[in-house]
């Protein structure tokens, strides 16, 4: 997910090292569906898991600008144009709103950026994957969009309230995007030889990728039992995948198109869309940043943040020296 | 912010209008071809104006100095791709030969295009950007304001919009102005040399070719010259609070209206134009 990296070890003071007595009281609380206020006393792991997930969260809001903003001024028309202008715009929104719930938990949007600049935090890995053709525009609103969806619903009920709220605002946007991302390919399927031959493409690329956005696979993965507990996390990586899976296969079909997996088959007995194995190595690959984008991803992010140095220095120097005369005059005033 | 995605649902281009009766009144230019009717050139060039600039904002998207201004600025592109549309939408249905705002936006050349020189100018850095938005808008607001009274309806309609947006591109860009201006060393130079650079693009924005003018008289379109006080007002105020000298009068640049453009242009519609044109005849 877009906190696909999540499962790493935490080295900072463990939960068992807190006291007791709050633990339990808040436990209670979580365990009674309470939200988690900012000024609640919370165990130091809870606030670290938090601040990890949430700045990862919005960190892939503001790379994932990137691969759709690829195709904004090649748009093939004025209202594909307008669509994803506001599409992109919403994901720098997302970021915004994540930002401002870390820093809930004491931990400023600045300090954020620089982890993610100097290398030491992460994104999503989708989002180190190209954007070939213009369907890779409705193939990324209509799986990765997706795929988030089906992980954030859950968060929308997370027991810390600022990140809780910040998600029911940001899933009623990214159904917006799964939807018109949706209408693209389907555009894209219903329309000539070329054009359907640019979804079919964009679908072999985007559908590893997406499913890889879950994270590794249950049996693989380090240590999620403090975030169920703590109802950060409701759900597995495997069983969000079969969710987006099986919701996600009979929508390609009735595109027409076909999925990149040949072991793709409905079970009849359950009803779920088996998948076929997922290549771990190259999800471990992209992870550990030698994916097709990695390196222009950052390289891109660093320079935005760089040549805009100067003028955030000027809009602090402006607002310092309208502070200063504004003293000025209260103490002629005086 | 909430949903602009949402938002654009609203944002198609108003349903067709009989085009006949109400206060539609076309001027009576003599001209069997409606493509060349003044009343069309007068239309498309204002939806050129719109997304040429439209255009060049929306290059900024994921670019910007800050994230705030990230969201800020394909704001101000999504407004003037916006009126682009409604214009081409209505100029389709003045010309009559099933030219949508597709046909007017992509498969036109460089040379088709009738937008003023200060609408295709790059980017350059954000002060530049910032300048070139602070500049036009201060003309469009007014513009639209005076355009509202248009004999026109689809005009007058399309301009009640408009000049709400207008006045949130002024503030937007002058608070940037000031803020450049009368912040770090750096900042002031950099604003004051794109002030320098694009001031003589402005001369563009006042002239009217002789179909305009006929509009104006018809009372469709509005007289550039009459803005000319508003804009000196806003141009005057803002420079002032950023501490920037309003440059001295100099030769103007002009050319756009006839089609005639700087070299900046025809890169930036063959980007904006190649995909539409690889798959001529196509729905997107
Ligand atoms: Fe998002
Ligand atoms: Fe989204």
């Amino acid at each position: 997910m877009y906190t696909q990296a999540l499962n790493v070890k935490d080295t900072g003071k463990p939960a068992s090292a807190e006291d007791p007595g709050k633990l339990a009281r808040f436990q209670a609380r979580i365990d009674a569906e309470e939200k988690i206020e900012p000024n609640d006393w919370m165990p130091e792991a809870y606030r670290r898991t938090l601040i990890r997930q949430i700045s990862q969260h919005a960190h892939s809001e503001i790379i994932g600008m990137q691969p759709e903003g690829n195709w904004i001024t090649r748009a093939p028309s004025l209202r594909r144009k307008a669509g994803l202008l506001a599409k992109v715009q919403d994901e720098g929104g997302h970021g915004l709103y994540l930002y401002a719930a870390a820093e809930t938990l004491g931990c400023s949007r600045e300090e954020l950026v620089d982890q993610l600049l100097a290398g030491k935090a992460k994104y999503s890995s989708i989002f180190n994957y190209p954007t070939l053709s213009w369907a890779d525009i409705g193939a990324i609103g209509w799986l990765v969009d997706g795929a988030a969806i089906m992980n954030q619903i859950p968060l929308c009920r997370c027991s810390y309230g600022p990140y809780a709220r910040a998600m029911i605002r940001v899933c009623k946007e990214e159904s917006f995007h799964q939807r018109q991302g949706y209408e693209i390919m389907m555009t894209l399927s219903r329309g000539s030889a070329a054009q359907k031959a640019m979804a079919q493409d964009a679908l072999n690329r985007w559908w590893w990728p997406s499913l890889m956005m879950f994270g590794p696979s249950d049996k693989d993965s380090v240590h999620s039992t403090d975030t169920m507990k703590w109802k950060i996390k409701r759900f597995s990586n495997d069983d969000l995948r079969q969710k987006f899976v099986d919701a996600t296969v009979p929508q390609g079909h009735y595109l027409g198109l076909e999925f990149p997996d040949p072991a793709l088959k409905r079970d009849e007995k359950t009803g779920h869309w088996q998948h076929g194995e997922i290549d771990w190595s190259e999800f471990k690959r992209v992870l550990a940043g030698d994916g097709p984008c990695n390196r222009q991803r950052m390289k891109v992010r660093t320079k935005a943040h760089e040549d805009g140095t100067w003028v955030r220095e000027a809009a602090l120097a402006h607002a310092r020296k309208r502070a200063e005369r504004a003293a000025a005059v209260r103490i002629a005033a005086e | 912010m909430s949903s602009t995605t949402a938002a654009l649902q609203s944002r198609r281009a108003p349903a067709r209008k009989a085009k006949a009766g109400g206060r539609t009144s076309r001027p009576a230019a003599g001209k069997a071809d409606a493509a060349s009717s003044p009343l069309f050139s007068y239309v498309v060039s204002l939806a050129d104006d719109a997304l040429v600039l439209g255009h060049r904002l929306s290059e900024w998207t994921g670019y910007a100095p800050t994230l705030e201004e990230d969201i800020a600025l394909p704001n101000l592109a999504l407004d003037l791709i916006g009126q682009a549309r409604f214009f081409y939408a209505y100029a389709g249905e003045i010309e009559g030969k099933g030219r949508d705002e597709d046909a007017l936006a992509y498969l036109r050349d460089e040379h088709g295009f009738s937008n003023v020189l200060l609408a295709e100018q790059p980017n350059g850095d954000f002060a530049a950007t910032m300048l070139r938005q602070l500049l036009y808008a201060a003309f469009m607001h007014p513009y639209f304001q005076a355009l509202t009274a248009s004999k026109d309806a689809r005009l007058a309609e399309i301009a009640a919009k408009a000049v709400k947006e207008m006045a949130y591109h002024v503030r937007h860009s002058a608070e940037w102005v000031i803020r450049l201006g009368d912040g770090t060393e750096e900042s002031r130079r950099r604003a004051a040399a794109a002030l320098d650079e694009l001031w003589m693009y402005t001369g563009e924005l006042f002239e009217m070719g002789e179909g305009e003018r006929a509009l104006v008289g018809a009372g469709v379109a509005v007289d550039r010259e009459s803005i000319r006080p508003a804009w000196d007002a806003t141009i005057n105020r803002v420079l002032a609070e950023a501490t920037l000298e309003r440059p001295a009068p100099c030769g103007m640049q002009s050319g756009g209206r006839a089609g005639r453009h700087t070299e900046y242009l025809g890169r930036m519609l063959a980007e904006m134009q190649v995909l539409h044109r690889a798959h001529p005849g196509v729905t997107w």
